[in-house]
């Protein structure tokens, strides 16, 4: 028996949602007295993951696997989880993990709860917490099967370190029929992504226009933060769609929020709610977000954004 | 070509979020319910399709008889028809089994579902459904070409888009982008008079396996106040947020 993570990695390096993985599926494997074992595609290098609790890292290479397709994925997942009669099987929410969990699910005949928040409340049934109604509530779900798919919400655990003699094994990748092809890949290199920032800055209609953004990246620059928008933004086409957070767009589970000229509307707030600490930036004293953040400023952000930009430079530089 | 659109019956995003039964079921008193925005991106992608390349479009929900007015309003915005399973499910696994059940029977070549529901925000549907039968599946998806059995499409992964190309069948899971806000399509009163005539047809469960189940609803604790700085003393807002929250 054992847990199974996934351990994502790009560009030859585990990622670090990855590290929160192994430390959630470290806490499961010593709760049933049980190994962990992640699965890494296409990765040489995976001692950190000894580093965060994992013992054992089956190594899957093949040119095959170089673009993501989730239903080979998948089978080389539900492989492993097999061969080694994993319990449970942990994934994160990243975009791609979201993509193969329920075909993963099928394939292993596992009952799948995605959104978990937190360690299992009792493991026989397994019973765990997850968000709903986009943050807005918990379930608390019992899923009474052989083996279960849990997905872990970014930033619900933390990473913990907890060094352990890793043994890394090889393994062939097993091949699937699949006439979906990976045509191009676009994407921006060295900006921090949305679902993996510690810190996101967002910046809503109060900026005005496109022309305005500089304070949103600079700020977001200085803090080594994604940057977000709200939905307005990006129907007006000022901000890509890819940056729209919200109800309808992409959740944000960051440590930090900064909201800028955003009113808080309750779909923008349901998709940023769980990020831990909220900052917000507004002029109306009345926007609903004071509502929901832990600090704000009352303020026009073209005065406060420049200042808190050369304060927090100055604050780094210390 | 024919698609199927699967509808989710949601609370509107406006709702306040309330449970009865000692909280273990959803309060739906004085609750709007919408479709699911996912899936409405979907659908006005599939009325595309038929206006201009003639695809046949039925659209289903897994509900009670209380999601019909959810699935007229999809015959009203352009499907040509719609099939209620009469099944209040208990998780995703389940609407799964009932789609793909569906599927089988009928072969539709694209199947479009919202990438996740705004309710219980599972994203496990429509992956789920590929897999059971087996056809390809793009989810998050921002674009989609069908020409013959050749699809084309994008998605968006973390922190960019990709783009891929395929056979049908196939199962989408649709988001904004798809098609834009803008482009979403208002019913008008022909289409409320022509969405009467259509067919709803009501289809029995075949009531496949749960492998999850709801047993209790929580709420967030309430926040605290949120703490004012002036925005004369950014200082302290750094101060705060590096001593006090150990954010930076
Ligand atoms: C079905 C549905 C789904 C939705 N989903 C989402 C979603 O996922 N995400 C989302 O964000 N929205 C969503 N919305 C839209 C939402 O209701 C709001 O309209 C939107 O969030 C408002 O965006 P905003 O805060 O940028 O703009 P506004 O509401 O216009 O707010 C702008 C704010 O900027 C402030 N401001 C103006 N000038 C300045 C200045 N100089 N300095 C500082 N502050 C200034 C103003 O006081 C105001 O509070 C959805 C709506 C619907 C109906």
């Amino acid at each position: 028996m054992a847990i199974v993570i996934y351990a994502e990695s790009e560009n030859g390096k585990i990622k670090k949602i990855a590290f929160e993985l192994a430390s959630y599926g470290r806490a499961l494997a010593d709760k049933m007295g049980i190994p962990l074992i992640a699965v890494t595609f296409n990765q040489e290098e995976n001692d950190l993951l000894g580093s965060h609790g994992v013992e054992k890292v089956i190594k899957i290479s093949d040119e095959s696997l170089n673009d993501f397709n989730a239903k080979q994925y998948a089978k080389n997942i539900a492989t492993v989880a097999k061969d080694n009669q994993a319990k449970m099987v942990v994934l994160s929410a990243s975009a791609n993990a979201k993509y193969l969990a329920p075909i993963l699910a099928v394939g292993l005949s596992a009952g799948y709860a995605s959104n978990v928040v937190a360690l299992p409340e009792s493991f026989h049934p397994l019973r765990v917490k997850r968000s709903c109604f986009t943050n807005k509530a918990f379930n608390i779900s019992n899923l009474d099967n052989e083996v279960n798919i849990i997905g872990l919400s970014s930033n619900s655990y933390g990473i913990k370190e907890d060094p352990k003699s890793l043994e890394v094994i090889e393994k062939d990748s097993v091949p699937v029929n699949s006439t979906l092809k990976v045509e191009k890949v676009e994407k921006v290199t060295g900006k921090v992504t949305i679902a993996e920032a510690d810190i996101v800055v967002s910046g809503g209609r109060g900026l005005k226009g496109p022309e305005n953004w500089h304070l949103i990246e600079d700020l977001a620059d200085t803090l080594g933060a994604a940057t977000a928008c709200s939905k307005p933004v990006s129907d007006m086409g000022w901000r890509p769609h890819g940056e729209h957070v919200g109800q309808t767009g992409k959740p944000v589970a960051s440590n930090l929020y900064i909201a800028v000229g955003v009113s808080g509307a309750i779909q923008h707030l349901a998709g940023i709610n769980s990020s831990k600490v909220k900052v917000v930036i507004n002029n109306d004293p009345e926007a609903p977000f004071f509502k929901a953040a832990d600090y704000g400023i009352v303020g026009d952000a073209f005065e406060v954004v420049p200042n808190l930009i050369n304060k927090l430079k100055a604050f780094k530089e210390q | 070509m024919k698609i199927l659109v699967c509808i989710s019956h949601v609370p509107d995003t406006t709702s306040k979020i309330n449970f009865t039964d000692e909280d273990s079921s959803f309060d739906t008193n004085g609750v709007q319910f919408i479709i699911n925005p996912n899936d409405e991106f979907g659908l006005t992608r599939a009325i595309w399709m038929q206006q201009q390349q003639g695809a046949e479009v039925t659209v289903v929900t897994v509900g009670d008889n209380s999601c019909e007015s959810t699935l007229r309003k999809c015959l009203a915005i352009g499907a040509n028809k719609a099939l209620r399973i009469d099944l209040k499910p208990s998780d995703g696994f389940e609407v799964a089994q009932e789609l793909a059940n569906i599927c089988k029977k009928e072969n539709y070549d694209i199947i479009i579902a919202g990438r996740e529901s705004i309710d219980y925000n599972g994203a496990m549907v429509p992956g789920m459904l590929a897999a059971l039968l087996d056809y390809n599946f793009i989810t998050n998806c921002i674009e989609l070409t069908v020409d013959g059995d050749d699809a084309k499409a994008s998605r968006e992964i973390d922190g960019g888009i990709e783009t891929v190309s395929c056979k049908l069948p196939i199962v989408i899971g649709a988001q904004k982008g798809l098609v834009e806000e803008k482009d979403l399509i208002i019913p008008n009163m022909r289409g409320i008079m022509q969405a009467r005539q259509k067919p709803l047809e009501v289809v029995q469960a075949i009531k496949g396996t749960i492998r999850s189940s709801i047993i209790k609803f929580e709420k967030p604790s309430p926040k605290g106040a949120v703490k004012l700085v002036s925005a004369d003393d950014i200082d302290q807002l750094i101060d705060l947020l590096h001593n006090e929250a150990k954010v930076i």
